[in-house]
């Protein structure tokens, strides 16, 4: 990894089902994240997915670029926008991409663009990890 | 109604040990769709050591399912005065000491780092620190939650 350098977009695909399953593996049960009613009733335009699932794709983006999962030093995120997960068989987008900022003693500092339909769910979103 | 401030500062005695398991890893792993061989150190004790790992490890977020069980705590403390139905996640940030791995026993102590009210919106950021029973650090989780105004 050299400064500047641009990684590959990554691009993850995320329906309903996936909301469940992360629901139920993390134990964050919030109703928002399955039931349109409370979704809607708290102000939201739909079902969205947990804000640490959309973190997580990014995670996953970082280890495909660098190779081990275990090399990780920092990782933080500012929950930006919501990623709405409409009820149907094809879901949403969420696409990661990342630049290199620094490189220094074998430690990269990786700035990440996480959007979904064009706009920014996530922002100030950074890895420094191990290379 | 407004988050009370004197809450900050207050640390909360360490947690019992949760004990990772392979499974656990192995099924957090698949929820975020880490499978195949994007997966393997996650799921494959033999991947994981040739990466010079001991044990499978777990993605970087996992850390935040311990940080959610301990500071529930404090999050349901109605001296608090969090209403959770009005909350969102703001924030969320990790620093690593070396992975969270499957046989781990890990003691949490959760930290409230601050308070503040901005806009009607209030904040609560804790820390929570994720080390073994035998005291070596494993991860620090930052946590902000956002109370938005009525």
């Amino acid at each position: 990894m050299t400064p500047g350098q641009v990684l590959e977009p990554r691009t993850y695909r995320v329906t309903r089902a996936d909301l469940v399953r992360y629901a139920g593996a993390s134990g964050d049960f919030n109703p928002i994240h399955w039931n349109d009613r409370t979704a809607v009733a708290v102000g939201l335009p739909g079902v969205i997915a947990h804000g640490m699932y959309t973190m997580a794709l990014a995670g996953r983006a970082v280890t495909s670029w660098i190779g081990d999962p275990g090399a990780w030093i920092e990782y933080g995120v500012r929950f930006a926008r919501p990623v709405v997960v409409p009820d149907d068989d094809e879901g949403t987008e969420v696409v990661v991409t990342g630049v290199v900022k620094t490189v220094e003693d074998s430690l990269a500092r990786i700035d990440l663009t996480v959007t979904c339909g064009g706009e920014k769910v996530l922002a100030q979103a950074r890895a420094t990890v191990r290379v | 109604m407004a988050l009370d401030p004197s809450f900050v500062g207050r640390t909360y005695p360490p947690t019992d040990p949760y004990v990772v398991g392979r499974e656990k890893v192995r099924e957090f792993a698949d929820a975020i769709g880490a499978t195949g061989a994007e997966g393997a150190a996650f799921r494959d004790v033999a991947a994981a050591k040739a990466l010079g790992h001991p044990d499978v490890v777990a993605p970087p977020t996992f850390a935040v399912i311990l940080a959610t069980l301990s500071s529930q705590v404090l999050i349901d403390d109605p001296e608090l005065g969090l209403d959770f139905s009005r909350v969102v996640h703001g924030d969320q940030r990790f620093a690593y000491t070396r992975p969270i791995r499957a046989g781990d026993r890990l003691v949490c102590t959760v930290v409230v780092d601050e308070i503040m009210t901005r806009a009607g919106n209030d904040f609560l950021t804790t820390r929570t620190d994720v080390a073994t029973e035998d005291g070596e650090p494993v991860v620090q989780v930052w946590t902000r939650l956002v109370a938005r105004a009525e």
